[in-house]
């Protein structure tokens, strides 16, 4: 392969090939729509590079397979909609409590339940951050092209091994199913899974023994090496062995809260534009951002000052950068594909309590440009022509 | 290793009851790992959730603690990621073959090579003797006062079925016996499947008129039948009887070698070079 090269493809072809140049080795998964084709180049790659493709009976034993194959020292992913997605939370906690490192993709469609199967949605942002039961931190993702469907889903793998944690790319029906060139480059600087000095001796290991590394990351040997060590869903101690003393029970919890929240600065990754002068602000991601990016677009050339702020990370969320963008601002905007979900996270950043005006549909349609421009001219921008549209 | 060095003494005594089976089938697992010459490092139990989920923790090999009904599939994750190791899954007739009942069947048809040993006591110990999908009609149980009325598996049945590669089931006072079939099972390639019927006196003993563990065990040893002798005896004679012994064992390429040798016979990774 050259060290790049361009491809015409749809999001969830570069989110698989994005899996593959990240180093992931396993998948596992239950077919859905709309994340289907994800499994089938997986399937088709994976026997390529020596590594193991798997279809398993639903999407619990699809997550519980990834995680075991990590446990085994291989990095690894699944691919899945809402309703697998509602399926894999119990398992996604036993990643979170285990610190197993894990990428699931969710290409999310309408719900709840079976829902729209084949439509568009971004319904499932709170279901990432709170999901599974308990306390805890998760990192989450949302590309809102086909070019970061490819270059995020390799910073989930990156963030995943970093902080041994599982991470979701929440990609949607339009961004998995759209068609856009991207660029397939190399995966430069990988991050590989911190391992135990090699002057550590062998035997019974402490895998969840954080507190003894500056960063708060214990080392992950691979099942099979020199190391003897206990994965443990239930609450644990370093060694891995049921404990339930309150005191344990505390730092477990709070450090897989602190892991996430204490790095966010790493994390969180947004992109502004035209935000400099900006007096509306439109928040948005996934495929609600292009829509975000158009209606500025329309906007600006009446010479009205409306600025983006893009969020490619959703958790841990980018409060520092909401609170900026609306430091000056009169009004913000929240184009989304639910009823709100990231709007009520961008009102609690909202220092100044300027309006926080919600644009969402739940039909599954995409939200227009002239939906959200529209939100605008009611308000404030009566003199709008809206004649780009 | 000995027996008795892959068990972890500063982590006894078990919390398990007095009479209850899982110290001995523990023992025959120890004494199945002397046997096959099992080695700490490449050996992961892999182990879910209920009384018997704990054995783990007194053992020294590498340990996946995961969820309710799940083992089979962390199992198959870790199996399939590094072949070398030798995964061995502590299943029970809850975990095993009633939440994790859809695992059970595609790990058999699969012939993922594990090695998975089912304690089967009936009922749900560990939440208070609730029933579980191996419980006797009739029983009582905390959930079936007044005795329950649905058919129990017979889980080596279902192993064959789905496609098992070799299936054995003992009763846990025979933990010689047990150990044997446990060291055969793990000298097999393939999904190998060993069932342990085992007493729980805590409960399931308490409710069904069994309060001492002697009479437990006598009834448990009433219900079974030796595989020489059951091959005589006709169909009513063996009802509500379950058949004791190595029941099954049959050639066939496990999941993993199949697809390693696939890609190998198809030149998939060459293809891919060309590509």
């Amino acid at each position: 392969m050259n060290t790049w090269e361009i491809r015409f493809a749809m999001g969830n072809e570069a989110i698989a090939e994005g899996a593959l140049a990240a180093g992931a080795r396993f998948y596992a998964g239950y077919p859905i729509t709309p994340s289907s084709e994800i499994a089938e180049i997986a399937s088709r790659r994976l026997p390529q590079v020596g590594g193991v493709f798997i279809q398993m009976e639903d999407e619990i034993a699809s997550i519980a397979a990834i995680i075991g194959a990590s446990a085994a020292g291989k990095k690894s992913f699944t691919a899945t909609s809402g309703p697998g997605v509602s399926l894999m939370q119990e398992n996604l906690g036993v990643a979170v409590m285990s610190e197993i490192p894990c990428v699931i993709i969710d290409v999310q469609r309408s719900g709840p339940s079976t829902g729209l199967a084949t439509k568009p949605a971004q319904g499932d942002v709170m279901q990432a951050r709170w999901g599974t039961h308990g306390d805890h931190g998760i990192i989450a993702l949302a590309p809102s092209s086909v070019q970061e469907c490819y270059d995020l889903t390799i910073k989930a793998f990156d963030f995943s091994e970093k902080y041994r944690t599982p991470v979701y790319l929440m990609a949607d029906e339009v961004i998995g199913h759209m068609r856009e060139p991207y660029v397939l480059h190399e995966a430069a600087g990988l991050v590989s899974r911190k391992q135990p000095d090699p002057s550590e001796p062998g035997g019974d290991y402490k895998i969840f023994d954080f507190e003894r590394y500056d960063d708060h990351i214990a080392p992950m040997p691979p099942y099979g090496g020199k190391y003897i060590f206990r994965m443990n869903g239930s609450m644990h101690d370093e060694a891995g062995f049921g404990c339930g003393a309150s005191d344990n029970a505390d730092k477990f919890i709070r450090h897989y809260e602190d892991k996430i929240t204490k790095n966010r600065d790493d994390i969180v990754m947004t992109e502004s534009y035209n935000m400099e002068d900006a007096d509306y602000v439109l928040v948005s991601f996934g495929c609600s951002a292009r829509s975000a990016m158009a209606a500025m677009r329309l906007a600006r050339q009446e010479g009205e000052k409306v600025g983006v702020l893009k969020l490619m990370t959703l958790w841990p969320f980018p409060d520092k950068e909401v609170a900026a963008a609306l430091k000056k601002a009169k009004a913000a905007v929240v184009p989304e594909m639910n009823l709100g979900q990231v709007a009520s996270e961008v009102s609690r950043y909202n220092e100044r309590k300027i309006p926080v005006i919600g644009v969402n549909r739940v039909d599954g349609s995409m939200i227009t440009p002239y939906q959200i421009l529209d939100a605008l001219k009611g308000l404030y921008l009566k003199g709008l022509s809206l004649k780009g549209l | 290793m000995k027996h008795n060095e892959f068990i972890r003494e500063d982590r006894l005594p078990t919390f398990w009851c007095g009479g209850c089976g899982y110290g001995q089938v523990m023992n025959s697992i120890t004494r199945a790992f002397e046997k096959a010459g099992v080695t700490l490092n490449d050996t992961v139990l892999v182990s879910g959730i209920g009384c018997w989920g704990h054995v783990d923790s007194f053992l020294k090999v590498n340990a996946f603690h995961g969820t309710h009904g799940r083992a089979l599939a962390f199992a198959t994750g870790i199996k399939l990621a590094n072949p070398e190791l030798n995964v061995v899954v502590a299943l029970g007739d809850g975990d095993g073959v009633t939440i994790g009942g859809n695992h059970f069947i595609h790990a058999c048809r699969r012939n993922i090579d594990l090695t998975a040993i089912l304690c089967n006591n009936y009922n749900y110990g560990m939440t208070g003797g609730q029933y579980s999908s191996t419980t006797p009609e009739h029983s009582i149980t905390s959930t079936s006062p007044y005795g329950h009325i649905e058919p129990g598996f017979d889980i080596c049945k279902l192993a064959e079925v789905s496609g098992a590669r070799y299936i054995a089931r003992s009763i846990s006072e025979n933990v010689t016996q047990t150990a044997e079939y446990i060291a055969e099972a793990m000298s097999k390639k393939g999904f190998s499947f060993v069932e342990v019927l085992t007493p729980c006196t805590t409960h399931y003993g308490r409710n069904n008129a069994m309060k001492h563990p002697p009479e437990l065990y006598r009834w448990l040893k009433s219900t079974v039948v030796p595989a020489a002798a059951a091959a005589k005896m006709t169909e009513d004679q063996l009802r509500n009887k379950f058949i004791i012994g190595k029941l099954y064992d049959r050639p066939g390429q496990d999941y993993g070698t199949r697809y390693r040798d696939e890609i190998q016979a198809k030149g998939i990774e060459d293809l891919a070079k060309k590509e």
